[in-house]
């Protein structure tokens, strides 16, 4: 991970130049509404990556800028999950309120566990994260009177999106749905990491012993961007489960963290685009190679990751920007 | 009372080295050579298929397969440590999570190509199977046989790092790379070895346990997480504490399943919590 | 970046040029299955015959062609289902679906067949309430009551009084304990206990241990099929169980071919219902077989019978509708289809579209030296009991 050195003397004129929107920035986010125009058949997978992107995003915050490696992020996705698709159940089917309730329910559960996972690190960390995960999920297994258990919850009916919009077959509402809330967290998130909490978090990262000698407070910093996180995944969880109406034990599963943080990793960690590009990548190409190859697409998923870190390390955009640099040295 | 008690006790032990057997070549690299390899049981997973294949169509008996399924794994480990691995040592966690999860892809797909999706049959040879009973107690003869080659395997691997001149470069080597340069040890070529150990131990695992876990394509992602949680709890860098996790997990899990079975699928998980959050190191923990 | 979402353009832009043009006419199947992940091999198994029907029967029916379009969920993943199924609908324009392995995806993809008014075709996943999520779909595998139940009655009219009942705690266990308990008592038997065990569970030993301490006249076992039935065989075995005086019962998946190749002696004895065995005695069975082992050297299981009359179901559909696909048409043709299978006469229930079919009680016995399930008794025209309880 790159060290940061600020360009500007001055802290706040530092971060103003960060704050700073990029045309490529820009361009991405027009290049997201392409699919209304040009895939018009692709808009459902389209909104089952925007819902990945989300996930992926909300692990970014940990992981990127706060240095936490979860293999458990599924346990505040599947909260999400449960939370909007039983409130759909128990008859309560608006999609924004039950977002939000969602939202609340997977924030606060992560508050809970930020306060043991703020006070670990290394491997415990990422082992005591992988166990609450899979407690979690075990406990959604045993509670079936609940959560229906393997066979999923059923009867999760929404109503339409605004009282007008509702889920069609070809994905419309979806994907605009997702694609907005997408949005609107990532320029909540871009705004967060931008700010001086931001900026700390990152300085717990590089050195977390330094950041309290210098008067920051670390682990309330870290209670604070995990439960955001968990919110965010939570958010993305109750995506899911309301725009496909269905929810399963699999969105708690070990399978679904592991997967979200090769995306992560596989587009870049700490720059908030990784998660989003990583998702794209993954699931487009998961998408294609197993329509073409249904048994054994994955193998050809393996050669792009070993392919990706032996030529782009820290992921697609680290290797990128790595590149780029290099090329401007060579050429300067 | 006794009786059940003893019995609990056995066949804990044995499901530990059991669980021991799988993760002791994760110690090694992992554990010793700090590499995050996820890929650990994609290892394991080759050295099982190496087992099937010699005894149920060259007709080989199980013992004469062991060393073989130990090489293959080793072998095979040496190619992928030479292009892929040894680029990765100072690379990120992140990054050597991301190249390990390819070669598991890799691998699971390869062997669902080559073997087929299916269950692959594995039967024990006769005087492998059954059991017997001393004092009350029922002890499975093929348990027993493992709890056997565990004890071996870690007297070997403890000694032969302890008291040989191999062992002690090892050591080195993994300790401190610069200063172990210095003193002329070939520190590339140790560490090649050292992974090759560690898989090659992978492999045997995978062997040994097929019998009682079964072996299909899905074996490289089944049991990394078993493996990772004998590992984190044993301690960094520590064979014996592998070994004693291994035990004392695979006994609560066994006595838990046997008298409190309603918490039989949380029980592992959260005597893995409670060993993490008492030494976040793990047991005998150096880092 | 830019250079990135250029590459990534036009990447679409030629895989959506060189998406097939079908033919006119033709009729697609989409087929929606794990084909990769742990649940690889019933898919294999399943599709296997879905080719071989093909290639005995022709690729056209009715005058049209039949295509089919694979699509892999990865395991269970109701989401990625459901996407696929819709997928399928509005893009590839399939005319009907089928497959269907796990309960949460056929589950799922119901809710499509049911908007989109296609004809659904469950070939293997058996949680009885399926079939009531679209009018439109209708099933060729089994339902769990409908052979548990069965199962239970069975063994207290065997003269089993007392049983003690292990099973997975999921889904399909819990439903697997429940018809046997309920078959059980109902016929005037009682259940002295019951356990149940992880869904991932390496070592028996603790669970097994338990349920010999009880020494009951009968032990009830439910796993899934894979790595499981052949662990627990071992382990009943090492543990001094014998068939011969505490009766084991189970589903088939416990003595499945793999299960008993790894048990070896172990498993003689168990005796389990089901409704196919590649053993099944019968002249077209036997041609099944034989064909099934020409083409992909391995013999067919449950998965391959399921769909092989899933396919059998949509052909004969498709001749009575004329080669009319939409949804209305085909499941009004499919109610009350009656065939002969290689598993013996088999049905679909007119009024729940679920499968009637003859349920074998079979035990395993040493055949030519190899063990293997015989089957020794059996139940006719067995409805699923669960929808039947429904409807009061």
């Amino acid at each position: 991970m790159t060290v940061l050195a600020p360009a500007s003397a001055e802290p706040h004129r530092y971060l103003q130049a960060q704050i700073r929107w990029h045309g490529l920035e820009i361009a991405f986010w027009i290049a997201a509404l392409l699919p209304f125009l040009l895939f018009k058949t692709y808009l459902v997978l389209a909104s089952q990556i925007a819902i990945t992107a989300l996930f992926a995003l909300s692990l970014d915050l940990i992981l990127g800028y706060a240095g936490i490696v979860s293999l458990g992020h599924a346990a505040f996705f599947g909260l999400g999950s449960y939370t909007a698709g039983l409130l759909a159940k128990l008859g309560w089917g608006e999609p924004l309120t039950g977002l939000v309730i969602a939202a609340a329910v997977a924030g606060l559960v992560g508050y809970a566990a930020s306060l043991v996972i703020a006070r670990f690190r290394h491997l415990a960390l990422i082992m005591i994260t992988l166990g609450m995960g899979l407690l979690l999920h075990e406990a959604a297994n045993s509670a079936s009177w609940l959560t229906g258990g393997a066979d999923g919850l059923q009867g999760v009916r929404m109503w339409p999106l605004l009282g007008y919009f509702r889920f069609d077959l070809y994905g419309v509402t979806a994907y605009t749905y997702s694609l907005i809330v997408l949005f609107l967290v990532f320029l909540a998130s871009r705004r967060l990491i931008h700010s001086p909490f931001g900026l700390s978090l990152r300085g717990i990262r590089e050195n977390p012993v330094r950041m309290p000698a210098i008067g920051a407070p670390s682990s309330a910093h870290i209670r604070k961007i995990y439960t955001i996180s968990a919110a965010v995944a939570g958010t993305a969880g109750a995506l899911l489960a309301q725009t496909t109406q269905t929810v399963s034990l699999e969105v708690l599963s070990f399978q679904r963290s592991a997967d979200v943080l090769v995306m992560l990793i596989l587009g870049g960690a700490g720059r908030l685009y990784g998660g989003i590009l990583g998702a794209i990548i993954y699931l487009v190409a998961r998408d294609q190679l197993s329509g073409f190859n249904p048994q054994y697409w994955y193998f050809w998923i393996g050669i792009m990751l070993i392919a990706v870190v032996m030529f782009l390390p820290n992921g697609v955009l680290g290797g990128l920007a790595w590149l780029r640099a290099a090329w401007r040295g060579k050429t300067a | 009372m006794i009786g059940p008690l003893v019995g609990v006790l056995f066949d804990g032990f044995a499901y530990g080295m059991l669980l021991f057997l799988l993760s002791v070549g994760l110690s090694v690299t992992l554990g010793m050579m700090n590499f995050v390899n996820l890929a650990h049981c994609s290892f394991a997973m080759l050295g099982g298929y190496v087992t099937v294949s010699l005894m149920n169509d060259l007709g080989w008996p199980f013992f004469a397969t062991l060393p073989l399924a130990f090489l293959a794994a080793a072998a095979v480990s040496v190619v992928l440590e030479r292009v892929l691995y040894r680029r990765l040592y100072r690379a990120s966690d992140l990054d050597q999570c991301l190249l390990t999860i390819g070669i598991v892809f890799v691998s699971v797909a390869s062997a669902a190509y080559i073997y087929g999706t299916v269950q692959q049959p594995v039967q024990m040879p006769d005087y492998l199977q059954g059991s017997f009973v001393v004092m009350g107690v029922n002890i499975a003869v093929y348990r027993l046989f493992l709890v056997g080659a565990a004890l071996a395997i870690t007297l070997i691997l403890v000694a032969g790092l302890e008291y040989t001149r191999f062992g002690a470069q090892v050591r080195a080597a993994v300790d401190n790379q610069r200063m172990a340069r210095g003193l002329g040890i070939n520190v590339g070529g140790v560490f090649a070895v050292t992974f090759a150990l560690g898989s090659g131990l992978a492999g045997l695992g995978g062997s040994l346990a097929i019998a009682i876990v079964g072996l299909d394509p899905s074996f490289a992602f089944t049991y990394l997480i078993y493996v990772l949680i004998v590992v984190s709890t044993g301690g960094l860098g520590s064979i014996g504490g592998s070994f004693v996790a291994a035990a004392l997990l695979g006994i609560s899990d066994v006595a838990g399943k046997y008298y409190v079975p309603q918490l039989g699928s949380f029980l592992i998980y959260l005597v893995m919590l409670g060993m993490l959050m008492w030494r976040p190191a793990g047991l005998f923990g150096k880092r | 970046m830019q250079k990135l979402l250029i590459g990534l353009g036009s990447l679409a832009a030629a895989l959506l040029a060189a998406s097939p043009v079908h033919a006119q006419g033709a009729i697609k199947i989409g087929l929606i299955m794990p084909y990769s992940g742990q649940f690889a091999d019933t898919a294999t198994q399943m599709d296997n015959a879905i080719k071989l029907y093909v290639s005995q029967h022709g690729d056209s029916v009715a005058g049209r062609k039949i295509e089919f379009i694979r699509k892999d969920t990865g395991g269970i993943a109701p989401d990625i289902a459901k996407r696929l199924a819709q997928e399928l609908v509005v893009r590839d324009k399939v005319d009907l679906l089928a497959g269907f392995v796990l309960t949460p995806n056929a589950l799922a993809a119901s809710d499509v067949s049911a908007e989109a008014k296609k004809f659904m075709v469950i070939m293997n996943a058996a949680t009885a309430i399926i079939t009531t999520k679209s009018p439109y779909s209708a099933r060729t595998s089994l339902t769990i009551p409908q052979l548990n139940e069965t199962l239970g009655a069975w063994a207290y009219k065997s003269g089993v009084r007392k049983a003690y009942t292990m099973v997975s705690d999921f889904g399909p266990g819990h439903d697997g304990e429940n018809g046997f308990q309920k078959g059980f008592k109902d016929a005037g038997g009682q259940v002295v206990g019951s356990v149940r065990f992880p869904v991932a569970n390496p070592d028996f030993s603790a669970f097994v241990q338990r349920a010999k301490d009880l020494n009951p006249e009968a032990i009830y076992v439910w796993v899934p099929g894979g790595v499981q039935p052949a662990a627990i065989g071992k382990t009943l075995a090492e543990r001094g169980i014998d068939p011969a005086k505490t009766r084991i019962f189970g589903q088939g998946e416990l003595t499945e071919e793999s299960a008993l190749k790894s048990m070896g002696d172990a498993g003689l004895g168990i005796i389990t219902v089901y409704h196919y065995d590649y053993n099944h005695a019968s002249a077209m069975n036997a041609a099944f077989v034989k064909a099934y082992n020409g083409a992909y050297s391995r013999n067919p299981d449950i998965y391959s019978i399921g769909g092989w009359d899933g396919m059998h179901l949509i052909y004969e559909a498709l001749k009575k509708t004329g080669g009319k696909t939409d949804g209305d048409s085909l499941i009004a043709a499919a109610k009350g289809m009656k065939w002969e299978s290689p598993r013996g006469p088999v049905s679909i229930d007119p009024e729940t579209r679920d499968i009637i079919q003859t349920v074998y009680i079979r035990r395993v016995e040493k055949v030519g030296g190899q063990p293997r399930n015989v089957e020794f008794d059996k139940v006719e025209n067995v409805k699923d009991p669960f929808k039947a309880r429904m409807k009061k």
